[in-house]
């Protein structure tokens, strides 16, 4: 009962350009997700002593504290950064499409 | 609702009964006894308003949709941080320093793949169950009783580590016996899900999270008091105590070699991004925007919580390894590492804060129980009931019913089988769900989401490919071929199957899939663009018509 709709949606240029910007916009995070993890394990796997330096002269914590610290706040940046940019400006440009087509929306 | 409260009443009065005959045989821990029967009789009233709310299919499965990103972000994180998390992962920081933290960082970084890949898509095409996403353009029949299998395998192991290990938790912080205990979550945990569905499921998990974040936060700021703030005095007090020393700071044994690491990796990203209790809970928001916002708050609370952790690790080395008063023989700790944190709150808040985190220990089994039944339950009643033994043509009232004696019947299973595993070793079981859920359940849904060319033969031969092989590659690798069975070498030679079973379950769908030359194949390449737009705009989907 869309298919009109969607029909309509697909044809608009705008809809098709904001699919190649969000595709490309959650491709990188994800790259980066998947380079800073496996990076991490990889070193772990490979040269574990990378990690076990420590920070500065004298210091008892590792350079692998930080590091990993590190990941988890990279990680919940990165959600941050996607979910602003999807919330508002990917929407504001769909909640227009919708408009377009005669969809209500929030 | 009378039988309800009378059912609610019994529970109450069965485990007042089972620890007036224990008084004797252990310490009894008074306000640990008061505060878990405070927070049982809260999670009734809440099961109670709950049932009152559930009328129909909608709101069992999904509390209505309308749950928000931030109530669902924290559910979320109930639904993920379990009693194993916290006492496990403290546990290894305990013993082994920094590789607590390699393996925390292993369990967090799926969430932002989910984020990226599947969340606001699973809300826009799904229902219900993540089944319904991955047969959305498929035929339903073969799809749906494949992701079904994969679901309820995932469950059903989750649920027998979860009963297992809640079993000795129980007996060991509260003097019950340990049948009594896993008798007591499994009926606890069909009583919330049977009569209150995902609302009630949601607000016990909500709690349960608050409960353990509030609890974890105020023993990690007590043990950065007693170290004067400072982290180089918690870390070289903590060297200077532990037998490992300098040691405990560097990455140990966890990663030996990089197909181990890889493979760990693989399990633990996807697999997350596959477990039906986590995926089923973005059908609770009402659209894509609270789908991710749910996302970001529950990846800020794993996180911080994990942080956490590896303070109370090393806040136990520093201050419970070193008093007596917590070990056997002067050396062990009472009840094994995985007591640390336990003991650990005793040493900062005394009777009273020991019995407030046991409490959250066990407020935390049922929560998380609650969550894998209700997935269970829902692969059984919406996916196997209704589109496949009834070909969609089910009547709604049916259906719930067949949830409810699916939940009564898991909920049986799961305490027949935990007390059947209790000397068992169960090590293989969480690992192997994880496997399962990245093998079978994550391939198909990705592929479904993003690959117009997927097919249902492709899907079911691909899907059950990497199905059989997860559970192969577990059965004779290193865990249960050699420490279970007893055989000298393992056939499989690494713990996670992951890397070799994620990969055979791409290549069998993508072959079974572009050599499927059948017109259905045609139709379901030619469905893919609805599916899409769909997909990418929220129209047309469940929920999102009320707005």
């Amino acid at each position: 009962m869309y298919a009109d709709i969607y029909d309509k949606i697909k044809a608009d240029p705008e809809f098709q350009t904001l699919i190649k910007q969000k595709r490309r916009f959650s491709l990188i995070l994800t790259f980066i997700t998947l380079t800073v993890y496996f990076s991490f394990i990889l070193t772990l796997a490979y040269a574990p002593s990378v990690f076990a330096a420590p920070l500065f002269e004298g210091s008892v914590i590792s350079i692998g504290i930080p590091v990993g610290i590190g990941i988890i706040l990279i990680a919940f940046i990165l959600t941050g950064i996607y979910v602003k940019k999807a919330n508002t400006d990917f929407d504001a440009i769909l909640n227009r499409l919708k408009d377009d087509v005669g969809v209500k929306h929030d | 609702m009378i039988k309800m409260f009378l059912l609610a009443l019994a529970s109450i009065s069965a485990f007042a009964e089972a620890f007036s005959g224990d008084v004797q045989k252990q310490d009894l821990n008074i306000s640990a006894i008061v505060m878990f029967v405070i927070f049982v009789g809260a999670t009734l009233l809440i099961t109670y308003w709950a049932a009152k709310k559930t009328a129909t299919a909608k709101d069992f499965y999904t509390a209505g949709g309308g749950i928000t990103g931030f109530q669902n972000g924290l559910a979320i994180a109930g639904d993920y941080m379990s009693a194993a998390s916290f006492l496990g992962i403290s546990a290894l920081v305990y013993a082994n320093g920094y590789d607590g933290l390699i393996y925390s960082i292993g369990f967090l970084v799926g969430w932002p793949i989910i984020l990226f890949m599947v969340a606001e898509k699973l809300r826009n095409l799904g229902k219900f169950t993540f089944a319904d996403v991955a047969s959305y353009r498929l035929s339903q029949k073969p799809i749906r009783i494949l992701a079904s299998f994969g679901a309820i395998a995932t469950v059903t192991l989750y649920l027998i580590a979860q009963m297992v290990g809640s079993g000795k938790l129980i007996q060991l912080l509260f003097g019950l016996d340990y049948e009594v205990a896993v008798i007591l979550v499994g009926i606890l945990m069909i009583l919330y899900v049977t009569f209150g569905g995902m609302l009630a499921t949601t607000w016990v998990q909500i709690i349960k999270a608050v409960l353990l974040l509030s609890g974890a936060t105020f023993m990690a700021f007590m043990v950065m008091k007693n170290m004067n703030f400072s982290f180089e005095k918690l870390f070289s007090t903590a060297v200077d105590i532990h037998p490992k020393g300098i040691d405990i700071m560097a990455p140990g044994s966890l990663i030996s070699d990089p197909v181990s690491a890889i493979s760990l990796g693989i399990a633990l990203m996807f697999g997350t991004a596959g477990l039906p209790h986590i995926l089923m809970r973005f059908f609770t928001v009402s659209n894509a925007k609270e789908a991710r916002k749910s996302v970001f708050y529950a990846t800020g609370f794993i996180g911080y919580f994990y942080m956490l952790t590896f303070i109370i690790g090393f806040g136990a080395i520093v201050l419970v390894s070193t008093n007596p008063e917590y070990l056997e023989a002067g050396k062990s700790l009472i009840g094994g590492n995985n007591m640390a944190a336990i003991h650990l709150s005793h040493a900062i808040g005394g009777d009273l804060f020991l019995g407030f985190i046991s409490a959250v220990a066990f407020a935390t089994i049922l929560a998380v129980v609650s969550g894998l039944t209700l997935a269970g339950a829902s692969a059984i009643s919406h996916d196997l009931y209704a589109n496949v033994f009834s070909d969609g043509s089910h009547d709604e009232k049916k259906e719930m019913r067949v949830s409810k004696i699916a939940t009564v019947a898991l909920g049986v299973t799961a305490i027949f089988l935990g007390i059947a595993f209790e000397e068992q070793n169960i090590a293989f079981m969480v690992g192997l769900a994880f496997a399962i859920a990245a093998s079978a359940n994550f391939p198909i849904l990705f592929l479904s989401i993003y690959w117009s060319k997927l097919t249902t033969r492709g899907a079911f031969y691909g899907g059950s490919l990497g199905l059989a092989t997860a559970i192969i590659l577990v059965l004779v690798g290193p865990i249960v071929w050699v420490q279970i069975l007893g055989n000298a070498e393992a056939i499989f030679p690494y713990k996670y199957p992951a890397l070799f079973s994620v990969s055979i379950a791409f290549i069998g769908i993508y072959f079974f899939s572009v050599t499927d030359k059948s017109q259905r194949a045609k139709d379901e390449e030619a469905a893919f663009e609805h599916q899409f737009i769909r997909c990418e705009t929220g129209i047309g989907s469940e929920g999102a018509s009320g707005h």
